[in-house]
């Protein structure tokens, strides 16, 4: 090996380490063409990861069907404010398969304290999930321009877990003074959701939380003066950046499956699912501000992120890494208690116990 | 055309890989060769078939003309004609082509018993566009893979192709490439000024020597590689540009299905800060 020079058997080295390391992924490789041929857009899948993914994104077996019919729900129980309507044996049924989606471990003690009745408020995660079950209903019954007639049930995103895994608070304001190069805009951190790249840590802060403006692209080919001239900066097209490469790392697809990146603005040589995806931004921004932040007093402070603020959802909460939660397994179907909206007086939501 | 009247000494028999006597031959100032004929058949085709493709296509506008690769679903198989066949048929045309050409050097290089350093440097043009072509498209299992033929919807490959690994610019081999083709241009500048320095001095000045070069740099940067020397280091700096984009498209789907800035959590990941 004398023949070898130090810096190449550094080199030879380094490379074997990042072989070795599983960095690499290796032929033959599953691919989708999804515009016209040699556009590019095409979406790649490593066959070998496809049995994990399947595991990961299994639908659990379903509680039994009951026999339609039986007084509703609100006559048999009290309290019951989402669900009075339902027939006692399908609430009831809901009721267990909440238990097995959410708090499998804990069971309905999670949600309903020992020793008082069913209809008692006391514990914050009843107050919760009342307010969860809303949002599970607006879901499927005002957002069908995102979930379709697929639908949402609780485990599409809570898999078993009490706080779904992929959930997301606002990072607190750091605490040092900008700086004369202006503030890090939390940029060069590790962060899985801009998939470990130097952009913006936090990519949905300003568009799942605010509605600030997602489109950086001009309108006109040219720059102009006045009115039409493009405000958007390129320190804003990195927020951009962070937004969409969390969406791609959410839904476990490449830029193409939505753009043509020629152009990413345009519609018209886009495909469909950007048209789906849009709805979809809207749809988490709406249950982040409708659902999730009105319960920022119902939390305690251990469920909450460091700034003080709820847990929030973004496309990986649902998605989970899949293109269509759970692969596209129509659940919600077999759950009519979450497939009708029902109207709901504005109660105040109290204030929890600790738990 | 004429010829200079040393050239003719120059004009020697042999050297051919294919074909003996028969084409070794000049027309003008050009050397025939087997290789020459293939070279001009080869072109002469596939421009032909680019022409008559783009004559059945949308436009004649020559920014929008494009001749496609098949659909993936035909695979590593032939497709029709007006579904890709033509991009298959134009795309051995350019490596019949491309590779006569590097021949043709190789035989005009035994001709004058020099080394075979400039058709072994076109040799890495041709990897790099056979890697896309072929190699790579052959690894992923479809012809479909290549990139079109045409001034803009190749570059739509280029950009679709780089957003599949969501940020290209963290693909390593990307990085080296792009690296060597910066440090090429820097190079060749240095170069190209320190010869023209020396050999345009002041009104009244003879022209300099290799020495005053070697000085300059010497004096400079306290080092100087010297006149072989820099034409090796132009060379390396050129071919490493060439090769490392072929390695930065070849590993970009066979080896890397995901995200390129996800490549570098083996990075985040070494035992000695885990």
């Amino acid at each position: 090996m004398k023949a070898l020079s130090r810096p190449a058997a550094l080199f030879v080295a380094l490379l074997g380490t990042t072989v070795v390391s599983g960095c690499w992924e290796r032929p033959p490789v599953d691919t989708y063409q999804r515009g016209f041929r040699g556009t590019g857009m095409v979406e790649l899948n490593n066959p070998r990861d496809v049995p994990k993914q399947l595991a990961a994104n299994a639908v659990p077996d379903v509680t039994p069907a009951v026999t339609d019919g039986g007084p509703p729900a609100s006559s048999i129980y009290k309290n019951v404010q989402v669900l009075g309507g339902v027939s006692v044996g399908e609430f009831t049924r809901t009721m267990v398969s909440i238990t097995n989606w959410v708090a499998p471990k804990e069971g309905c003690n999670y949600c309903h304290k020992a020793g008082e009745g069913f209809e008692a408020d006391t514990l914050y995660t009843k107050i919760v999930s009342r307010k969860m079950l809303q949002m599970t209903q607006a879901i499927n019954v005002d957002n069908k321009a995102h979930v379709g007639i697929t639908g949402v049930t609780c485990y599409t995103c809570h898999r078993g877990e009490n706080i779904p895994s992929n959930v997301w608070f606002t990072p607190p304001t750091a605490k040092t003074a900008s700086r004369m190069v202006g503030g890090d805009g939390l940029q060069n951190k590790v962060a899985k959701d801009v998939g470990l790249s130097s952009l913006p840590a936090d990519g949905l802060t300003p568009f799942l939380s605010q509605s600030l403006e997602i489109r950086t692209a001009g309108s006109t080919a040219l720059p102009m003066r006045g009115e039409t001239r493009n405000l958007q900066t390129t320190k804003q097209t990195e927020w951009t950046y962070a937004l969409m490469v969390h969406m791609s790392e959410g839904l476990g697809v490449n830029c193409t499956y939505c753009h043509n990146t020629r152009s990413f603005s345009s519609w018209e040589t886009s495909t469909p699912q950007r048209v789906t995806a849009w709805h979809g931004i809207r749809m988490a921004r709406n249950l982040n501000n409708e659902y999730m932040e009105p319960l920022t007093p119902v939390f305690p402070a251990s469920r909450k992120g460091a700034g003080g603020d709820v847990a929030k959802v973004n496309c990986a909460t649902c998605h989970a890494g899949a293109y269509k939660p759970l692969f596209g397994a129509q659940m919600a179907k077999d759950f009519p208690a979450l497939l009708s909206k029902t109207d709901v007086p504005a109660t105040p939501l109290k204030v929890a116990s600790k738990r | 055309m004429a010829m200079l009247s040393f050239e003719k000494k120059y004009r020697v028999r042999g050297g051919t890989l294919l074909g003996g006597d028969l084409f070794d031959f000049w027309v003008g100032p050009f050397y025939v060769g087997f290789f020459g004929v293939t070279t001009i058949f080869f072109s002469v085709v596939g421009t032909a078939l680019i022409l008559w493709g783009a004559s059945q296509g949308t436009t004649w506008n020559v920014w929008q003309i494009n001749i496609a690769p098949p659909d993936l679903k035909y695979g590593l198989g032939f497709a029709p004609l007006m579904e890709g066949g033509l991009w298959q048929i134009i795309t051995v045309c350019a490596i019949g082509a491309f590779v006569s050409w590097a021949l043709r050097e190789v035989e005009i290089c035994r001709k004058l018993g020099m080394g075979y350093h400039v058709p072994f440097a076109f040799a890495f043009a041709i990897l790099a566009y056979v890697t896309l072509v072929v190699v790579r498209p052959l690894l992923m299992g479809a012809w479909g893979h290549g990139f079109p033929y045409g001034i803009m919807s190749h570059l739509d490959w280029v950009s679709n192709t780089g957003y599949q690994y969501l940020h290209f610019h963290y693909n390593p081999a990307h990085m080296l490439a792009v690296s060597f083709f910066f440090g090429t241009a820097l190079a060749l500048s240095l170069h190209g000024g320190l010869i023209l320095s020396s050999t345009n001095p002041a009104k009244g000045e003879p022209v300099k020597t290799a020495e005053h070069e070697n000085t300059f740099f010497r004096d400079a940067i306290g080092y100087s590689i010297g006149t072989l020397g820099v034409h090796r280091l132009g060379l390396f700096l050129a071919l490493s540009a060439v090769f490392w984009s072929a390695v930065c498209i070849v590993i970009s789907g066979p080896f890397w299905t995901r995200g390129w800035p996800e490549w570098w959590g083996w990075w985040l990941n070494l035992p000695v800060w885990k």
